[in-house]
């Protein structure tokens, strides 16, 4: 049902982004929804002393856990376990996904009813799931109308944001039995309300994601509006929940500053309708709960990220989603385009290690440095810094110390690396200065009319007939 | 090597200095705390609920009962499920009328997960606190009144006593010194379910309750 991750986003992300700047009324969805967005995150922000503050304490506390990160993980499982949850760990999205479907054999299950999870997204789970005969039901609304057209989010927060309200009603009067066509929101809300509630009494396994892990009382904490992460964590007899190692924080406390920013960033919204927050399967005495509840814990890539000084903040992301939302670039190109689970900045600061640089570079190439995310990040990661990084990774020389990533070196090439060594050189050597800039203004008129990509849209650039040096020297009195 | 140990194996090795001190959250928490009486918190906690559709009646300890029963009978509702062995069952118990009725929840909801799904209207939970800041309830579900009250029937009615209400998140869960021992489900709850997953037009009633009800308990008779 639900589309295989893109894993070579390399191949046609420019392909791609083109098909979407030719489409007029994707851009006008995307453009409206990102101002929507914006205007919804000032909204909540209106002391800048406040943010800034609470931006601050923010950072501190996920940095803070990242130290910590191999205790926490410790103590979170021994908590976990004495709560009575199974704890698992898995290196990769395969073992991850061994893991859940060992688990739902044991049981016998037969279906699976899902609250919105980008891990799950990360590993592949619906199609792994289904390949097994195990049916995968999507039950956030967005996540249920992309399921439905056999796509994938385009969106962290908002997974149907490249849907207009027509293609929806359009999409349900095809694909649900019994619906005819209507664009009222509300009709369409109430349509998979009734279609969902049957899939949460019928499910076996409710699987999940995580927004927070708190190692010292063994809580996971789950944001949400619409009921569907409580639904499904609170009505199969199994719930499953998956996430990645760097979601943990040591202590309760540092939930609520983290939360506040979460929901702030995200939607707009001073807190989610609701904050739901496991801490183990039912007890004896009480009549509700599953009776088994697990935790995955995924790698990865992450602990790639995590052994470099410089790239171990891109793991402080709370996943909110602020800094697409801010982003010139996904606001034009959208979700699809980057051919990732994670897009927009953070995307491209993250799956590099999920699937390796030499199959997501572009997507480091892909900005123009504005630094918006930068300003908005809720946990102030230095987005713009590691996409230089990841930019200079990519260009390295491979096995040398230069080059310390998965795929480092794929976009080194012959042409560019003497182009950019003669730069080097002749930037770094006045004489050599001197001599290359006499030869260009003189020889301005060999300059090519074709530039590359740079004419492309532009007009050629061509060397200036005097140099400043020149220039100065005629105005020399 | 299990997965386990390759991974913490990777996590420890000591390229990057840890940081240590830890994030001073008491103190942010301190700097920005209003110090409001219950009136004040009462006023912010209501705003922050009529902003997401929720409606609330203010009650006392003697009256409430009916006001909630009257309430149903405006919204024609025919059951609503209560907990068992609580104060407040026995007291809307005590004030039952033939057209409402009252369903305890007192049996593990593998038996008769069908009839909660399609056969009642509302329930009734008493709430533990709230949070003036963001409006939310804090429910902290018990063998009495399960997780699935607050969740699956349409409409929600919560019980709260204006003196339970805190400033923020972290002064209810420092009050209450949550970390100490945690429930196998506590929420905090902010309105009735909602989403604005369709372009973003914002519909209430998504997969939670439609409708939610807060009866604001004051003490002896004082109106916030």
């Amino acid at each position: 049902m639900s589309k295989v991750i893109h894993l070579h986003p390399t191949e046609d992300f420019k392909a791609r982004s083109k098909a979407v700047l030719d489409n007029p009324g994707q851009r006008k969805n995307f453009r409206g929804a990102m101002d929507f967005l914006q205007a919804k995150r000032r909204a909540q922000f209106p002391d800048q002393d406040e943010l800034q503050g609470l931006r601050e304490l923010g950072a501190s506390i996920r940095r803070y856990s990242l130290a910590n990160l191999p205790r926490l993980l410790e103590q979170l499982e021994a908590k976990l376990t004495a709560n009575g949850v199974h704890v698992h760990w898995a290196q990769n999205g395969p073992e991850a996904n061994a893991i859940a479907l060992k688990i739902a054999q044991q049981v016998h299950a037969k279906r699976i009813i899902k609250g919105k999870s980008m891990v799950s997204e990360e590993v592949g789970f619906n199609h792994f799931m289904e390949a097994a005969g195990i049916e995968a039901f999507e039950s956030d609304m967005g996540e249920y109308i992309v399921q439905l057209a056999g796509e994938a989010p385009s969106h962290i927060i908002m997974p149907a944001i490249h849907k207009t309200k027509q293609e929806i009603a359009q999409l349900f009067a095809d694909e649900v039995p019994g619906v005819t066509y209507t664009e009222d929101v509300d009709a369409l809300i109430q349509i998979g309300r009734r279609v969902l509630r049957r899939k949460f009494a019928e499910a076996d396994i409710g699987l999940s994601g995580v927004n927070f892990a708190v190692a010292e009382t063994g809580t996971l904490c789950l944001v949400e509006n619409e009921g569907n992460g409580r639904m499904c964590t609170t009505v199969p007899k199994v719930h499953i929940a998956i996430t990645g190692i760097e979601k943990v924080v040591e202590k309760l406390e540092h939930v609520p500053p983290l939360l506040s920013l979460l929901t702030r960033s995200a939607t707009g919204q001073s807190v989610t309708t609701y904050v739901n927050m496991i801490s183990g399967p039912r007890k004896p005495d009480e009549k509700d709960g599953p009776q088994e509840v697990h935790l995955i814990l995924l790698d990865n890539g992450r602990t790639q990220a995590y052994a470099d000084a410089e790239l171990r903040a891109t793991l402080q992301c709370i996943r909110c989603g602020a800094c697409m939302n801010h982003c010139p670039v996904y606001a034009r190109i959208g979700g699809h385009a980057y051919g990732t689970t994670y897009p927009g900045p953070i995307g491209a600061i993250i799956s590099p290690h999920m699937l390796g640089l030499d199959k997501t570079y572009p997507l480091a190439f892909a900005s123009t440095l504005c630094g918006a995310c930068n300003e908005v990040c809720p946990v102030k990661i230095p987005i713009t810094d590691i996409l230089v990084r990841l930019r200079n990774e990519a260009q390295a020389r491979p096995e040398t110390e230069e080059a310390t990533l998965r795929g480092s070196g794929a976009a080194r090439t012959l042409a560019a690396s003497t182009v950019w060594g003669m730069w080097s050189q002749v930037y770094s050597k006045s004489g050599l200065y001197k001599l290359a800039s006499w030869f260009m203004s003189r020889g301005r008129a060999l300059s090519p009319s074709e530039q590359g990509a740079w004419t492309r849209s532009r007009t050629p650039l061509i060397p200036a007939p005097k140099r400043l040096r020149d220039l100065m020297k005629d105005h020399q009195p | 090597m299990s997965a386990r140990e390759q991974i913490l194996s990777r996590l420890r090795q000591p390229l990057v200095a840890a940081q240590h001190v830890s994030p001073d959250v008491a103190g942010w928490f301190g700097a920005h705390r209003r110090s409001e009486d219950v009136a004040q918190r009462t006023a912010r906690l209501r705003a922050a609920l009529e902003a997401v559709h929720t409606e609330l009646h203010d009650v006392t300890h003697d009256n409430w009962s009916s006001v909630l029963l009257q309430v149903a009978a405006v919204k024609g509702l025919r059951q609503i499920l209560i907990g068992t062995n609580t104060p407040h069952g026995a007291q809307l118990q005590a004030c039952q009328t033939d057209d409402i009725k009252l369903i305890p929840y007192d049996r593990p909801i593998d038996s008769w997960q069908d009839l909660l799904f399609d056969g009642v209207d509302a329930s009734l939970t008493l709430a533990r606190g709230a949070v003036a800041e963001t409006g939310s309830l804090i429910l902290w579900p018990t063998p009495s009144e399960p997780r699935l009250m607050s969740l699956v029937p349409s409409i929600h009615f919560v019980l709260l006593d204006v003196d339970t209400i805190h400033e923020d998140f972290y002064a209810a869960m420092t009050a209450e010194s949550w970390s100490a021992g945690m429930p196998t489900n506590a929420l905090l709850v902010c309105g009735p379910s909602k989403t604005a997953d369709i372009q973003q037009t914002l519909a209430y009633g998504a997969h939670g309750p439609k409708e939610l009800v807060v009866l604001l308990r004051n003490t002896e008779g004082s109106q916030a």
